[in-house]
């Protein structure tokens, strides 16, 4: 399985739900196009929620770095949702889990736009 | 966790074209034979997630995706030790020009995490560069702890 994003929106927040794959390739392009997308319809408020996402690589971890810092400077925010435990630990040795706003349950993570 | 059964040992060898796909078929060999060497699932993404680093960047830093230039592929483990080659035909880097991903200046870089990661994920690595030309990555996990 390569990816597959769903975008909904809750209130003034916008969620992505990601499943499957963020590698070189499909995977991260699909990402990036999301995100530019949603930067481009002013939407400020971005939740990525990766609980059905089973694999991430360097270039899919480069992909959240771009989202992350091309959210912030247009003013919004983006924040993360239900990182399993490979993705989380991920992040840990790229020391990058201290960067995100990482929630494990989305009400909460709403609330905290 | 590693494991501590006694494998057949094996060893498989592809030249693979400077494709993506090509990285997708060395993962899924790679974690084939890590598996049948008795690896746990952990250890299997670690190795799985190794081996595609290293592919992508022979494939897309070393041969620059050009369909004439091949990427040689091994991998087998014997009683004790799991190791990958891959080679492939770029023009090789310097390898003392690595930055470091986990400097404060360089977290919020959007590459150059892949070595870390394979030497993260590998009990060991290596890098040469090829007497032919191109560059040659040796990743080795151990079968039984030392």
């Amino acid at each position: 399985m390569s990816i597959k994003l769903n975008t909904r929106q809750v209130g003034d927040v916008s969620v992505v739900d990601v499943a499957g794959r963020i590698t070189l390739g499909e995977g991260s392009s699909a990402l990036r196009d999301t995100m530019r997308d949603m930067v481009g319809k002013n939407q400020k408020k971005i939740l990525l929620n990766l609980g059905e996402v089973s694999y991430i690589d360097s270039s899919g971890i480069g992909e959240l770095v771009s989202g992350f810092t091309t959210v912030t400077n247009s003013g919004g925010q983006l924040k993360l949702l239900n990182l399993n435990k490979r993705v989380k630990d991920l992040l840990q040795i790229t020391k990058l889990y201290t960067v995100f706003d990482v929630h494990e349950d989305e009400a909460g993570a709403i609330r905290s736009f | 966790m590693r494991e501590n059964k006694q494998q057949v040992p094996e060893t498989v060898e592809r030249f693979l074209d400077s494709t993506l796909d090509s990285v997708d078929s060395a993962e899924e060999i790679a974690v084939g034979v890590a598996q049948r060497a008795g690896f746990d699932d952990d250890n299997l993404t670690r190795i799985g997630m190794a081996v595609r680093e290293s592919m992508v960047n022979a494939v897309v830093h070393g041969n620059r995706y050009n369909a004439h230039k091949k990427v040689r592929f091994s991998v087998g483990h014997n009683t004790h030790l799991f190791t990958v080659r891959i080679s492939d035909e770029g023009e090789g880097f310097d390898f003392e020009s690595l930055p470091d991903p986990l400097a404060p200046e360089n977290i919020m870089r959007t590459s150059g995490r892949g070595i870390f990661l394979i030497r993260s994920f590998m009990d060991e690595f290596q890098m040469r560069h090829l007497e032919r030309g191109g560059t040659e990555v040796t990743l080795v996990k151990y079968l039984v702890s030392k």
